[in-house]
């Protein structure tokens, strides 16, 4: 498994975690008083739960290529799944799962988009927004884990900076 | 040493990725405000807060100890860009479009004509729009434009006001709403449906809303069904709903039947291109918008709008304008397009002056919604961190940082405002806020939010 990338990244996505039911009546101070964790957490650890109850395998392709394997709980959404991994994934999950944003996009194949659960006009209308919108693109935040997903492969999908990214690098290899 | 200058603070996304991928990176921001969080506080309607759900983010980056902020601050006068330049590595200009753009035609400076832009800042506590003071006194509102402003100013024009009651929506604008006589807004655009620029989601909401019901003319869509049968998925989805609702039975009719009150009506209004407000007899107000009839010329997004040479006037009391906001020059050593309204760069980095960069709308130009702005903060840092490694900036001389600019706002009598100062400005409005069941009641006032910091 992928070390755990340190600094903001893990302590930003256990911010994400916390909040997942938008609060509207505390100031940031106190939800910030709150929070009593560290900054790193292993990857093996988890949030404190037991590892066994665990029973999903996903992997995240991230917009570098980086494959990210993770085991998930049923029920937990892909949002959730990223957050509570801490996987490294920039910008994920803006809106902390409320369909107000499309940042938690992320692409099926072919066969394990078929077999989800039916999509939602509230989860089209946000998703169309999407930046590299396909076929098979759904919102993580929408997505929940089920057993029958287990060795699921998602993939981020690249966003306008990864675009160019691509176009510098195939520039400096036609050189 | 990086710092980040922002008329209004967004995206934050940049400094969060610059945090994030540099271990040493130092980020400072700074806030003409004494408050942060720019348009997600200011521009996102109130009775959408799950998209201000990102402040949770921002907050997070503000609170590392290699980030700080520095509200109350206005790079251009209390301290320039060149001594920015001195203080820091590298400087990234986010700072937005504060002005709109005008439409330029006899009227406009009428009483009772205003810029979506303004309007939005007086609901939600914009300090310099406290004072618009709308008059809200007739019946039929026309909201120039087909973007996602113009649908929200309708929907808060519209909204029953048991909903706007519990958003975080400014005291005297409520007030304001509440004596409202409006209860017919009509949504006008050059171009036609095929053009709107709004979204679906914000459109569905429009079409739900409680207390209203939709106008939309069945002429103004034929043929679209067959137009948008290969179209992508977005533009196809967001036609069919505006045909759906165009051809569907008005509910009021049946409830007319049963003898229910008229409800507040809205409708889309299509290929007509204001060419003057018509003053009332006393001159205090609008009486009517003349509008120049257009035809298409080309499709899709780069369709253009040709008068057809006949008019037409729509009869209103209140017009506002929303047809995109625009960036002003910031400090004369910056480079300015005035035509396009955007600061000349290549993926972000601004030309011709090394270590300066920009990101957000005064780099590519005010539309797009979080995602969009988002990702193109994300472009920016790349540049910054690209141009790190690579040793296009050399970081090898030190810089002050905040030390050089902290004498700099001492000597002209500035006294920056802190993250956590805007924390008690912060647990003051929501403390406020609270005995009216609101998230936070909005302090519109600079001088009272130093007061509350102790300055």
């Amino acid at each position: 498994m992928r070390p755990l990338r340190r600094g903001l990244s893990a302590s930003r996505i256990r911010l994400l975690l916390l909040w997942a039911v938008p609060e509207q009546h505390q100031s940031p101070a106190e939800r910030w008083a709150e929070r009593g964790f560290s900054s790193t957490q292993g990857l093996q650890d988890g949030p404190g739960e037991s590892s066994s109850e665990d029973q999903v395998t996903v992997h995240f392709i991230n917009r570098d290529g980086e494959r990210l394997t993770t085991t998930a709980k049923e029920g937990q959404s892909l949002l959730e799944v990223v957050v509570n991994h801490n996987l490294a994934i920039d910008g994920f999950g803006a809106c902390e799962g409320t369909l107000a944003c499309s940042t938690c996009h992320l692409i099926f194949d072919k066969e394990a988009f078929q077999k989800l659960d039916a999509i939602s006009d509230e989860e089209l209308d946000m998703l169309d927004l999407a930046y590299g919108l396909t076929d098979t693109s759904r919102l993580g935040c929408q997505v929940c884990v089920k057993k029958s997903m287990d060795g699921l492969t998602v993939r981020v999908p690249m966003d306008v900076s990864d675009m160019r990214k691509q176009l510098e690098v195939g520039k400096q290899s036609k050189q | 040493r990086l710092s980040t200058s922002s008329r209004y603070w967004m995206p934050t996304s940049c400094d969060f990725l610059l945090l994030q991928h540099h271990g040493g990176a130092l980020v400072d921001i700074y806030e003409k405000l004494p408050v942060p969080f720019g348009l997600v506080r200011f521009g996102v309607a109130p009775d959408h807060p799950e998209v201000k759900n990102v402040i949770h983010s921002f907050t997070q980056t503000a609170h590392s100890e290699r980030c700080a902020y520095y509200g109350n601050v206005t790079v251009g006068r209390d301290v320039t860009v060149p001594e920015l330049q001195q203080a820091y590595h590298a400087v990234v200009l986010s700072y937005g479009a504060e002005d709109n753009r005008v439409l330029g035609i006899p009227g406009e400076n009428l009483p009772g004509v205003y810029s979506a832009r303004a309007f939005v800042g007086w609901y939600n506590g914009l300090p310099e729009n406290q004072d618009l003071k709308p008059d809200l006194s007739c019946e039929t509102a026309l909201i120039l434009g087909h973007g996602n402003v113009a649908l929200d100013i309708a929907r808060i024009l519209l909204s029953p006001l048991q909903l706007l009651r519990k958003t975080d929506i400014t005291d005297s604008s409520l007030a304001a709403l509440a004596c409202s006589k409006v209860k017919r807004v009509w949504l006008v655009g050059r171009r036609g449906p095929l053009q709107v620029a709004f979204t679906i989601k914000e459109l569905r909401e429009m079409i739900n809303l409680p207390g209203t019901r939709a106008v939309l003319d069945p002429a103004d869509f034929t043929g679209l069904e067959s137009a948008v049968k290969d179209a992508p998925r977005p533009r196809k989805r967001l036609t069919e709903l505006m045909i759906k609702t165009a051809l569907e039975k008005p509910a009021e009719m049946q409830a007319a039947a049963a003898g229910a009150a008229a409800p507040r009506e809205w409708g889309l209004r299509f290929q007509r291109s204001p060419q003057e407000v018509l003053p009332s007899a006393d001159g205090r107000r609008p009486r009517g918008v003349r509008m120049a009839l257009t035809r298409l010329e080309g499709s899709g997004d780069s369709a253009k709008a040709i008068p057809t040479g006949d008019v037409e006037e729509l009869e209103c009391g209140l017009v506002l304008s929303s047809i995109g906001y625009r960036s002003l020059p910031l400090d004369p050593a910056v480079p300015f397009d005035s035509q396009r309204g955007v600061i000349p760069n290549s993926s972000g980095r601004v030309e011709g002056v090394p270590g300066l960069y920009c990101s957000g709308w005064v780099k590519r130009g005010p539309t797009g919604v979080i995602i969009t702005t988002m990702n193109d903060s994300f472009d920016t840092a790349q540049s910054v961190l690209e141009d790190l490694q690579g040793g296009v900036l050399d970081v090898s001389p030190s810089r002050e940082g905040f030390g050089l600019v902290e004498s700099i706002l001492h000597s002209r009598g500035v006294r920056p405002v802190s993250f956590s100062d805007w924390e008690k400005i912060d647990a003051a409005e929501v403390a406020r806020g609270k005995a009216a069941g609101k998230p936070r009641e909005k302090i519109v006032d600079p001088a009272e939010m130093l007061q509350i910091i102790g300055h």
